[in-house]
């Protein structure tokens, strides 16, 4: 049977997360309780998984990384259908950057399963960086494919993938093992139903450490980022803003008027 | 990868023959750096029939090409092109390696920052020396703009938009030698590219309108949004959004202006819906005149415009639409 591992991120809610500015008198963040939520894109790399366990029966693993508040967001994969969830969890991996971040979860790909396909959320909502899959793919040493929005033919040995390319898309055959990140495209993710929820209140999340993982304490977290934050200043972005008053036929007349006079409508 | 001030890389991108803008770009910003340095500047540039572009990246800044001009390089390929990078990457040992954010430096830039065990940095606005002589790379975030340095690791990896940086000035007697290389001798592909499709781009080219008008998620619902969408067409201009107006489903991802997406210089940029957040304004900081229509008169995008309209955008875009159809037929 396929075995599959997803990797997912709780980030923090985003909507929260624009509420945490910089002050610019201050010069520092505003602290302020945020939810943790399953990253938006890492919801279509699950359902892809889901899907093909449906259709062809597969065996789910959902991966990961992050602080113990994270278990909600694997607890979540757990109700949607997933069957087996595995936190990292380890003081040691805070502060990771992309790279440790993906040096972590190899370790754990390798120790846990031989998977046949790991799919990943083509970015995080928070970061936004698009590393983790293909570095990922790079400590495994397998195949990737970036930004997958169809999958076309699959079978145990090689798959047939659409990905996005620049105006258009790639077709492009892939030979398992292999990382797929995936885009809002490929999908639809399933809603969840209760009892679904509640046959998932059986299954236990699996905590691994540092010493789980049989990894040095050099490689992960903030030892193991090569990158490092220095300094977060302000960023100036304000204009003199003239709101142009009036009923909404006044507003727009105004508008145009101004435009005119500066030279931007024609 | 061992410390010392090697060359500062760009890895140049062409589709088709055609050299993409943003090469250039990163070559006149590389160029500024390897001046800090006192390094050379080199280009690594991968494709078929591609001599014809040689002078333009001389002209940019190139002090030495490496170009790979083959048809095993006729199209990006990640497995070939990371073989072949790497071994280029550990005898010259750059100091710094630049990539455009496009598809293929997404993807090639994180493969290439494994392989070679080093740190990688997205979404660059700014990069600059610092009294080391480090990379420092600056990127938005929390409504400001965050440094990222490399320290400990070399290359100095980082990956910047198209439009962030201006074009260089060219300077046609500008000399420099190029180097050929040959594609890997043998590479166990596990990934074979079967076709290109190319589809018909909707919409104008951000990049290059005039007038950009961007919506976000006060456009409310579908109807909302088909308003921006007539608001764009009668201006001519290119459509643009927010994150939260492609997570609903209203727009394409690559129609994202921002931090992520796309950085456009327009004339006129009229913002529909949309609070200001600086993922989003950073990709529209180089416009001449900024309007945001909102009915939110606390909005935080009242205070990075122009001119500003409060109104629910719904009742506000068919009188406009109406009034400027109204101007045009006038003269």
């Amino acid at each position: 049977m396929l075995k599959i591992a997803v990797c997912v991120k709780a980030v923090p809610n985003p909507e929260q997360a624009n509420q945490v500015k910089i002050d610019p008198v201050a010069k520092k963040l505003n602290r302020i309780d945020i939810q943790l939520t399953i990253n938006s894109l890492d919801k279509h790399a699950l359902e892809a998984a889901l899907q093909l366990k449906d259709k062809i029966g597969a065996k789910v693993t959902v991966i990961s990384m992050g602080p113990s508040e994270a278990s909600s967001v694997v607890s979540e994969c757990l109700a949607y259908g997933a069957d087996h969830g595995y936190l990292l969890c380890d003081h040691a991996f805070a502060g990771a950057d992309a790279y440790a971040t993906a040096y972590t979860l190899a370790s754990a790909v390798k120790k846990l399963d031989t998977f046949d396909v790991i799919f990943c959320g083509r970015e995080s909502s928070d970061g936004a960086t698009e590393w983790v899959g293909p570095e990922l793919a790079t400590f495994l040493d397998w195949p990737v494919v970036t930004m997958v929005r169809e999958i076309v033919e699959y079978s145990t040995t090689d798959w047939i993938v659409k990905a996005n390319t620049d105006g258009g898309y790639r077709v492009v055959k892939v030979t398992l093992p292999a990382v797929l990140t995936v885009t809002r495209e490929l999908n639809t993710p399933r809603a969840l139903s209760f009892s679904s929820i509640l046959k998932a209140r059986n299954k236990a999340i699996n905590v691994l450490n540092l010493k789980d993982l049989g990894i040095s304490e050099e490689k992960v977290g903030l030892k193991g980022s090569p990158t490092m934050v220095t300094e977060l200043a302000c960023l100036d972005n304000t204009r003199a803003c003239e709101i142009l008053e009036g009923t909404i036929e006044e507003k727009a007349e105004a508008l145009i008027r101004v435009l005119v006079s500066r030279g931007v409508l024609k | 990868m061992s410390r010392g001030k090697g060359p500062v890389w760009v890895i140049a991108e062409q589709i088709d023959g055609h050299l993409q803008p943003v090469s250039l770009q990163l070559i006149g910003q590389a160029r500024k750096l390897a001046d800090g340095i006192g390094s050379p500047l080199e280009v690594v540039l991968l494709g078929e029939n591609i001599s014809a572009i040689y002078t333009q990246l001389i002209s940019a800044g190139a002090d030495l090409i490496f170009a790979g001009d083959h048809p095993a390089f006729q199209i990006y390929h990640a497995q070939i092109f990371t073989t072949i990078i790497i071994e280029l990457a550990q005898k010259q040992q750059p100091e710094i390696i630049l990539l455009g954010a496009t598809y293929m430096g997404r993807e090639l830039a994180p493969l290439l920052a494994a392989k070679l065990e080093t740190g990688l940095t997205a979404h660059c606005i700014k990069l600059e020396l610092d009294q080391e002589k480090n990379l420092v790379q600056k990127i938005p975030a929390y409504g400001g703009l965050m440094s990222i340095i490399c320290p400990k690791h070399r290359p100095q990896m980082a990956t910047v938009a198209q439009g962030v940086f201006p074009l260089p000035e060219m300077n046609k007697d500008r000399v420099a030698e190029v180097i050929k290389i040959a594609p890997p001798d043998r590479v166990a592909s596990r990934v074979e590219i079967l076709e290109i499709v190319r589809e018909e781009p909707q919409g104008l080219n951000l990049e290059s309108a005039h007038t950009v008008v961007a919506g976000g998620a006060g456009a409310g619902d579908n109807v909302g949004w088909s308003e921006i969408v007539k608001l764009a067409q009668v201006l001519n201009a290119g459509l643009g959004s927010t994150r939260p107006a492609v997570d609903a489903g209203w727009s394409d991802i690559n129609t994202m202006i921002g931090q992520s997406g796309k950085i456009v210089k327009p004339d006129l940029y009229i913002a529909v819906g949309l609070s200001g957040e600086q993922q989003h304004i950073v990709g529209v900081i180089g416009a001449k005149v900024m309007v945001a229509i909102n009915n939110d008169p606390k909005s935080l995008v009242f205070k990075r415009v122009d001119l500003g309209i409060i109104a629910d955008c719904k009742k506000f875009i068919p009188v406009f639409i109406k009034k400027i159809q109204m101007y045009k037929s006038n003269g």
